[in-house]
């Protein structure tokens, strides 16, 4: 009932192309938006600290797969590895330059990730599927060993770990142990917030377009004259951008410190079940499915002692991981596409509620 | 499919509302989280010290009502040996007042060490953790007594020494280094690469990944075509017994295989069965079930069913560490109350606790611990760890055995060694805050 677009009429093809083309959209998403902004006002440390910011950058690294694979069709396990390069890359770059703000060097990092995608992107002329994820995983594991046999990397830290120093943005501390979660979160939403924009941009115009045209048929695609190397390379790219600044915002921002290992195979399969349970090629699902994965096992921690159930912490841990299994399960069954899908089916029936036809 | 839509938002609507209703905690008593890990690859390690943490801490609140007659309330946080959730157990906790955090994990307690000045909360990493933060000037909220990694090394080299007939034999000699691939695994190279130099020897560096830990056919190949004199191990979960597995397969001679006190559990020996017969390792602990104190567990613990610990596996190697470790805590909080005058201690309280702790040889008697580990005599505001001695112990097929005496470290060696890291980190890590903390002085 509430959500009709009756009566709203469009006299522009700008109106009519926009993003959220219906007011309640429109309405949801300021809402959405305003409150996500007013989360910063919370003292709860944990909420902002162990859900929030890493909900969020995993997201961000989520949409740079999901550019990749949802909507460039290119199946890649190198996630972990292209975080990492964003990561180390920032590192170097803010202990080279610590006079530039740390938050140039976070972006900037994006674009080292970037040129090392591309670098792994050029097989994906001649090889797809599955064989890509092979070529992808070679990336995954040649960096993972360049980011501990490497010394130049971490500064030739006995520990082998990167560690972030403390940095300023008008005078606050944004990185580092006195940072406070506020100060954190309110950068890496805007962050996420504003890639998220220019994502959504992208896969609406001329290149998302052209990303989708590789992704449903190559060689159709390049009968009406889409070149696909520059097209998956650009995909390769900006994913791997994408994902650049997820592992710069992960350390930065989140851990404050980081050992090789976080950039490990584990990570890049998170990530590509993020998406696969959000839905591919779908940017509400890039989110839908970081959620799942990342928050939905902390709440789940916290259930039985609110119920007041006295359980071992690791029996915790052991039911956590069968219920998200079973869960992921349900969910893939219900609906193979996602939950994007879902969501998508869920604002058509509201649409026409209550009188579905 | 409106339903699921439902399911959805009343998971959301969960999250948000559970979240902040987690910080909470009771003010009347000592709060000791315990971050353990009894899943995962590393759980062969994590379990029996997490049992021998708890259920020390445990019997001190069944037998003494807790420490001068507070209560400690005892939470264990899971973390898998993974650092995320080891940050994320540090924020569930760090609001309730903790006395202490011992993360369990030297990657972990990477993460930690820069919050734990914010925080206000002290980190116990005992005898592992960033070997430079036993200097107390720059790290006022990092403790990892009795003995750094860097000390450890150098105690093994001492018992080398000994077998060889002095330290200068080993000119032209091989020894060879094998090491989880992690933070934990690096940090004693540096002094072993300064050893290498100082007495002529050539190290050989094996380094295992977590994902080949249950393997490692690669390096035990590469072992034997080196030959080296010498074997030293820095492994820790299902590394070990592999380790000690592939060693014997091997017919590398087992009684010149050495590792730290992080490998040297019951059940990384017993996998390789009688062929492990031989092995060495060092130790910081006392073994068996023959000490009042671990009488006292079984008695109020173990046998009362509060105790996770397979009856055969109390008062294994491991299973001391955890009770040591929370030995260590215990003290620290009893000696924050005398210090402090307060009852409830909290972080900050037990922070002056640690820097001034003393357990003598008498004390450890006192405790119901005679013998059981070095007496704690060095700690100071400007040394965190005391560099106190260790000793090595032999497989005999089917126990632990002490084979050496108490050796101390070579603390000339290490103590610059670990003051030049430090500085180094400082430097590297821009804006570390300088110490405020004042310093008690020891009683």
């Amino acid at each position: 009932m509430l959500y009709r677009e009756a009566g709203q009429f469009k006299t522009s093809y700008l109106a009519d192309q926009a993003i959220f083309p219906i007011r309640q959209d429109r309405i949801g998403m300021a809402v959405i938006i305003a409150g996500a902004y007013l989360l910063t006002l919370t003292q709860n440390d944990f909420l902002l600290n162990a859900m929030m910011i890493p909900f969020l950058i995993f997201t961000l690294a989520a949409i740079g797969l999901n550019l990749l694979t949802g909507y460039t069709g290119l199946l890649s396990l190198g996630t972990g590895a292209f975080m990492g390069v964003g990561a180390y890359a920032c590192y170097k770059l803010t202990s080279l330059f610590p006079d530039v703000n740390v938050l140039v060097w976070v972006v900037a990092s994006g674009f080292f990730a970037a040129l090392v995608g591309v670098i792994f992107g050029v097989p994906s002329l001649r090889i797809k599927g599955f064989y890509l994820a092979i070529a992808t995983l070679a990336a995954q594991f040649f960096l993972e060993w360049c980011f501990i046999r490497v010394p130049w990397l971490y500064n030739y830290n006995v520990s082998g770990a990167i560690e972030v120093p403390t940095r300023t943005l008008f005078g606050i501390p944004v990185t580092g142990p006195t940072a406070t979660a506020q100060t954190r979160y309110l950068i890496v939403l805007t962050i996420v917030a504003v890639m998220t924009w220019l994502a959504s941009n992208l896969v609406h115009g001329r290149i998302g377009r052209m990303w989708m045209a590789v992704r449903d048929m190559d060689i159709a695609a390049e009968l009406i004259g889409i070149r696909p190397l520059p097209t998956k390379l650009l995909a390769f790219a900006i994913s791997s951008f994408y994902c650049g600044v997820s592992g710069a915002l992960m350390v930065f921002l989140w851990y404050g410190g980081a050992e090789a290992t976080v950039f490990n195979i584990n990570q890049s399969f998170n990530v590509l079940f993020m998406i696969i349970i959000g839905g591919l090629g779908s940017l509400i699902g890039s989110y839908l499915g970081a959620a799942l994965i990342f928050i939905l096992p902390i709440v789940l921690r916290f259930v039985p002692p609110r119920l007041g159930l006295d359980i071992q912490a690791a029996t915790v841990e052991h039911v956590t991981f069968m219920i998200v299994g079973a869960l992921i399960i349900f969910f893939l069954i219900v609906e193979p596409h996602g939950l994007a899908r879902l969501w998508q089916i869920a604002k058509q029936k509201l649409r026409v509620w209550p009188f579905p036809y | 499919m409106d339903v699921k839509r439902l399911i959805w938002r009343g998971a959301i609507a969960a999250a948000l509302g559970l979240a902040p209703l987690v910080t909470t905690a009771r003010a009347q008593d000592i709060y000791v989280p315990l971050l353990t890990y009894r899943t995962g690859p590393f759980a062969n390690s994590g379990i029996p010290i997490a049992n021998g943490m708890h259920d020390y801490l445990i019997m001190l609140n069944e037998r003494d009502g807790g420490i001068g007659g507070v209560k400690l309330n005892i939470e264990e946080c899971e973390t898998g040996y993974d650092t995320k959730k080891g940050v994320e157990c540090w924020e569930a906790v760090k609001g309730k007042n903790p006395a202490v955090v011992n993360p369990y994990s030297t990657g972990i307690t990477l993460q930690l060490i820069p919050k734990a000045a914010v925080d206000k909360v002290p980190i116990l990493s005992m005898a592992y953790g960033l070997s430079a933060s036993a200097v107390g000037e720059k790290f006022p909220w990092i403790f990892n007594p009795p003995a750094t990694y860097w000390d450890g090394l150098s105690i093994v080299f001492k018992y080398i020494g000994e077998k060889e007939g002095g330290l200068e034999k080993l000119k032209g000699k091989t020894i060879g280094f094998i090491f989880l691939e992690s933070g934990y695994g690096r940090e004693p190279l540096p002094l072993l690469h300064q050893f290498a130099k100082e007495y002529g020897f050539t190290v050989k560096e094996y380094s295992v990944a977590a994902k080949e830990m249950q393997d490692q056919s690669g390096q035990w190949l590469a072992v034997r075509r080196d030959r080296p004199a010498w074997m030293i191990m820095w492994g820790w979960g299902a590394m070990n017994p592999t380790a000690v597995k592939r060693a014997s397969e091997n017919g590398y001679p087992m009684d010149r295989f050495i590792g730290i006190w992080w490998s040297g559990s019951d059940d990384d020996a017993r996998a390789g069965g009688q062929a492990a017969k031989g092995y060495l390792s060092l130790n910081i602990n006392g073994l068996g079930t023959d000490y009042p104190a671990l009488q006292d567990i079984k008695k109020y613990v173990v046998d009362k069913g509060k105790s996770q610990v397979e009856k055969d596996k109390f008062g294994e190697a491991f299973y001391n560490r955890g009770v040591y470790n929370s030995v260590i805590v215990a003290e620290a909080i009893r000696n924050a109350q005398k210090v402090t005058g307060k009852k409830v201690v909290i972080g900050e309280d037990v922070r002056r606790g640690l820097e001034s702790l003393r357990i003598s040889e008498a004390q450890w008697k006192e405790l119901g611990l005679p013998g059981f580990a070095s007496p704690i005599t060095n700690l100071s505001c400007a040394d965190h760890n005391g560099h106190h001695a260790a000793y090595v112990q032999q497989w005999d097929g089917t126990k632990w055995v002490k084979v050496s005496d108490w050796i101390t470290p070579m603390k000339d060696k290490v103590r610059p060694l670990l003051e030049e890291a430090a500085d180094d980190y400082v430097k590297k890590n821009t804006g570390w805050p300088k110490r405020s903390e004042a310093c008690d002085k020891s009683t």
